[in-house]
């Protein structure tokens, strides 16, 4: 009797499931795709590989030099390496560059985007500024440097930068920084364009239905909706302007340290020249004129540091964008 | 022309054409409906029951209000570029009354609807002819976002916007070019229209919380209420239900039902059986005519046109 309820039991429950077969396998493919699908591997690996030797050495080497000291010291005329003194000012560059750059490139991105995205009339216009971004976008930054050279070399320009016996330098964080906000742009542009682009139209219409206007929507609606692409777009670009070296060279002038206009505290340091992590590093690798390798594998570290943070960063922003979202 | 076979799925009671349904339907439904067929299981009152559908459903009896006329269409037609979307189309629209379109997809029902807030004007290449009114003024004098906000709209898909739950119904109560009104002097309108949306009570905690963290038919809810918010005459609804699950669909359509009392309810549905479960009129659109105008109880008892009569029973759509 006592077995009677257990069939009862039994009975009912289904019959273990077959395993089921993820994907299939590549054994009944042709030669030729199964050598392709190996070329894919190896490839991906390599890949791999090359990020992680990158990644690991300037780990190793910039840990290896790299002091607290160098840090907070400026760099220093000297053969030896205890001469030359750290990377202070470069450091301090790269940050006052890339906030300059990015307040020109942030605002000026976003009204593009939003331009092209929800207005983009009359449509030959738009056009024209579309292909004027993607031609931005490809042009060398050492282009926009020589052009900048040029630009900010006026006469009119001159309370931008330094004059010296009545020639104008043209060379300063403002000169720089609104040459490199050309770099970030096309960057914020795309990114914050198809941002708004992903909001179905149906969001739109929603806001249109209850008797908003189109400038109501999209500052109160699209854009906030569109917060995660600017974030993202600000971050790729903060990437852009950081890793650029031709613009700084050419139009921040490359000094290793900040060289003031004028005695005036901030806007005289504005104007004058200085350097970033890239034009000490360009300035300190072993080819270059300071060769002092160990301070440069530093302040190479130091800038993958900043442009790692920067990628988890988008990697965040981008995640907490499909939290919620339409259909 | 008979039909050769009832289609399965909107079965009616017996093998005997259309009249028995009449007959096993007075209108309005009382609780004495007909027997049920044997076989024939209970509705769960979703519109996605598969069993016969005007059989098990029981049309909640309603006191109907006073209708009030609030929009009229005459001769209304669109196209998009040379295609005809909505071919002279007349009818009224009236508060107190629930009106449902009806028809296959592509019939025009939903260019219908978005004519009458003037949102088909949003569509490139749009053109219409005709006259619609609201409350006798012609909408094509009025400003777009002065009738928008007289006829307000809920879609398909829920879509509140990316802020918070109390901050997408004052969205709507902040007019146009006026300084942003406090919190707290909105406060009272915002709990009133989600209140009439029958969300208050589920969102009364977190009116602070990112309304696409609600449920989808909380959000689809929010969206009556941002669209009750400023106070319209007419409220459009176009598919509300059609992405949500049966619970929801529920308490929408009850929601709809008590609505039709200080709003014109206009209602486009793919859904025969929630057009038969909350309309007082329907309108039965077909490759953008209007083939019949009628009450809900002509229209599922004895529509007057041929194609009615086979859409309503399932022979098409």
């Amino acid at each position: 009797m006592s077995s009677a309820p257990a069939s009862l039991i039994a009975a009912p429950s289904p019959p273990p499931p077959a395993p089921v077969r993820r994907s299939e396998s590549s054994a009944s493919w042709r030669l030729t795709d199964r050598i392709g699908l190996g070329f894919a591997w190896l490839l991906g690996l390599l890949f791999c590989a090359i990020a992680v030797a990158i990644v690991g050495y300037f780990l190793v080497e910039g840990l290896r030099y790299l002091r607290p000291s160098l840090l907070v010291t400026n760099p220093a005329a000297g053969v030896s390496e205890s001469q030359t003194g750290g990377f202070l000012d470069p450091l301090l560059g790269t940050v006052i560059i890339s906030a300059m750059a990015m307040a020109i490139a942030l605002p000026a991105g976003i009204a593009i985007a939003v331009w092209l995205s929800e207005f983009g009339r009359p449509a030959a216009l738009a056009r024209v500024a579309e292909s004027g971004i993607e031609m931005l976008a490809g042009t060398p930054s050492v282009v926009l440097a020589l052009f900048g050279t040029l630009l900010f070399e006026a006469p009119a320009l001159g309370f931008l930068s330094q004059t010296s016996h009545g020639i104008v330098l043209g060379q300063s964080f403002f000169a720089a920084s609104a040459m490199l906000s050309l770099v970030a742009l096309p960057m914020v542009v795309a990114t914050v364009r198809e941002g708004l682009q992903a909001i179905p139209s149906h969001v739109r219409e929603a806001s249109y239905a209850v008797g908003k206007t189109k400038i109501a929507t999209t500052r109160r609606v699209l854009l906030p909706a569109a917060r995660p692409s600017v974030i993202t777009g600000a971050m790729l670009g903060v990437g852009r302007v950081i890793g650029d070296t031709a613009i700084v060279l050419l139009l921040l002038g490359g000094t290793l340290t900040f060289s003031s206009a004028t005695s005036t505290p901030l806007l005289g340091t504005l104007r004058g020249t200085g350097d970033t992590l890239t034009g000490y590093i360009y300035y300190n690798a072993p080819t270059g004129d300071g060769n002092q390798p160990s301070k440069a594998y530093a302040a190479a570290f130091v800038l993958m540091l900043i442009v790692l943070t920067l990628n988890v960063g988008v990697d965040f922003a981008v995640r907490r964008s499909r939290a919620g979202g339409w259909s | 022309m008979e039909l050769r076979k009832p289609p399965p799925v909107r079965r009616l009671t017996g093998n005997e054409g259309y009249a028995p349904l009449r007959e096993a339907h007075p209108w309005p439904a009382p609780d004495t409906a007909a027997p049920e067929p044997p076989g024939v299981p209970e509705s769960n009152g979703n519109g996605h029951h598969p069993g016969p559908a005007f059989v098990g459903v029981s049309r909640p009896a309603r006191a109907v209000p006073i209708a009030i006329d609030r929009m009229q269409v005459e001769d209304l037609s669109v196209a998009y570029g040379a295609k005809q979307a909505v071919q002279s189309v007349s009818l009224p629209i009236r508060q107190g009354e629930v009106l449902a379109l009806i028809g296959p997809s592509g019939c025009g029902k939903t260019t219908l609807l978005r004519s009458l807030n003037r949102l088909t004007e949003l569509t490139r290449g749009a053109s219409s002819s005709g006259r619609i009114t609201l409350d006798g003024v012609d909408i094509a004098s009025m400003e777009p976002t002065a009738l928008r906000r007289r006829v307000t709209m809920v879609f398909q898909q829920p879509n509140p916007f990316p802020m918070s739950v109390f901050d997408n119904v004052a969205y709507v109560l902040r007019e146009q070019a006026k300084r942003r009104p406090k919190r707290e002097a909105v406060r009272g309108a915002v709990q009133e229209a989600l209140a009439r949306a029958g969300l208050l009570d589920e969102v009364a905690d977190n009116l602070d919380h990112p309304a696409l963290r609600l449920s989808g038919g909380q959000q689809q809810r929010l969206c009556i209420a941002r669209a009750l918010a400023a106070s319209p005459e007419v409220l459009l609804l176009d598919e509300p239900c059609s992405a949500l699950d049966p619970q929801s669909t529920k308490l929408i359509e009850d929601l709809i039902g008590r609505l039709r009392e200080d709003v014109a309810v206009v209602i486009v549905t793919h859904n025969l059986q929630q057009a038969y479960r909350i309309a007082d009129y329907v309108a039965f659109m077909y490759l953008g005519e209007m083939v019949e105008y009628a009450s809900a109880q002509k229209m599922f008892g004895s529509p007057g046109e041929q194609r009615t009569r086979e859409y309503v029973s399932g022979a098409f759509g």
